[in-house]
């Protein structure tokens, strides 16, 4: 059992090391990010979409690929960095990130239309 | 036959549940790792401050508006500017762990010359804003904005300092492996940032304009 977990760190101890891509991956990230960004400025400065909504919709989904572009070619992240602990840690944290964004965009936004200056002339 | 728990048979078949010696570590084997987890706390941060930003974003407080304040072609200019350097960054990393020290070097000053360029046009961008008017204590959007974008700019502020010690160090005792340990550490901090901006470009300049 010790032996099994010494050797393993022996054999593991630099896997991070191997996982730091080449010179075709950080290209490949490179032109995609390239394209990941151009799309959104072209589609706020040129308004092709008409509609604010469905330009949010959109350069917000562009961004959320090309975040996934970084973290997969820039940051390579994988399953199997660190015996998996890296992704672990990235989900919980992405599930911390949720929670603080949309909780506090929707308490404030309640707490906002209960605060509205005309409601003030109501109360007793 | 009953099993007594107590019994000095039994102990044989107890499962055990942690290890009673401590097993060895290579020096730095969790380092990136613990990186990885400090980057996480700082994306935590960063949440704070973009929930920030998308409460008090709409509040202007009869003072300047996005469309009044900020212009696309300088941030897209911004974008590719930390778009560059993370992908010159990258070659860095790549000619690093071929344990060239002259090409390291090389992309490490062109990476830092690049990250200078983003944070002097932010400045730039800021003194501009502050010229007109458009300061911090202005309106709660101003005041979440510049703490949201400033905090990112401090962010790549203190990496250019650590670019530049890392040169000093790769210097003066080449690509030994903690050198080696401490650039793969710059290199997921760089790329983290890069991807923060992606978050603040998309919702702070790009939505402000929609707003």
């Amino acid at each position: 059992m010790s032996d099994a977990v010494h050797g393993k760190h022996a054999a593991g101890g630099h896997a991070h090391g191997d996982s730091h891509g080449s010179l075709r991956s950080y290209l490949t990230g490179f032109i995609l990010s390239v394209i990941l960004t151009a799309i959104p400025f072209w589609l706020v400065m040129s308004g092709v979409l008409n509609s604010k909504i469905a330009t949010e919709l959109a350069i917000t989904t562009l961004a959320v690929v090309q975040i996934t572009v970084h973290m997969v070619y820039f940051l390579h992240m994988n399953t199997r960095s660190e015996d998996g602990w890296s992704i672990m840690a990235l989900v919980f944290t992405l599930i911390l990130v949720v929670i603080v964004l949309i909780g506090s965009l929707w308490i404030i936004y309640h707490l906002n239309a209960n605060m509205m200056p005309g409601d003030m002339s109501q109360m007793p | 036959m009953a099993m007594t728990p107590t019994g000095g048979d039994a102990t044989v078949e107890m499962p055990v549940f942690c290890l009673t010696e401590e097993h060895e570590h290579a020096a730095g084997g969790s380092t990136m790792l613990g990186f990885w987890i400090y980057l996480m706390s700082d994306c935590l941060l960063f949440a704070a401050l973009f929930a920030t930003y998308g409460v008090l974003g709409g509040s202007y407080a009869g003072g300047p508006a996005p469309k009044d304040l900020f212009e696309l072609p300088l941030v897209a200019v911004n974008t590719s500017m930390l778009l560059l350097s993370s992908i010159t960054y990258g070659f860095a990393m790549l000619a690093t762990y071929k344990g060239r020290v002259g090409a390291t070097q090389g992309w490490l000053i062109v990476t830092a010359l690049f990250g200078l360029a983003f944070v002097g046009i932010e400045l730039y961008e800021f003194t501009h804003m502050i010229h007109d008017g458009a300061t911090p204590q202005r309106s709660a959007f101003l005041s979440a904005f510049f703490t949201l974008v400033g905090t990112h700019g401090l962010h790549v502020t203190v990496g250019l300092v650590w670019m530049v010690t890392l040169m000093l160090q790769v210097g003066q005792r080449g690509l030994i492996p903690e050198n080696v340990r401490r650039l793969a550490c710059l290199s997921l901090f760089w790329h983290f940032l890069d991807v923060i901006w992606i978050g603040v470009f998309t919702f702070v300049y790009l939505g402000g304009m929609l707003r």
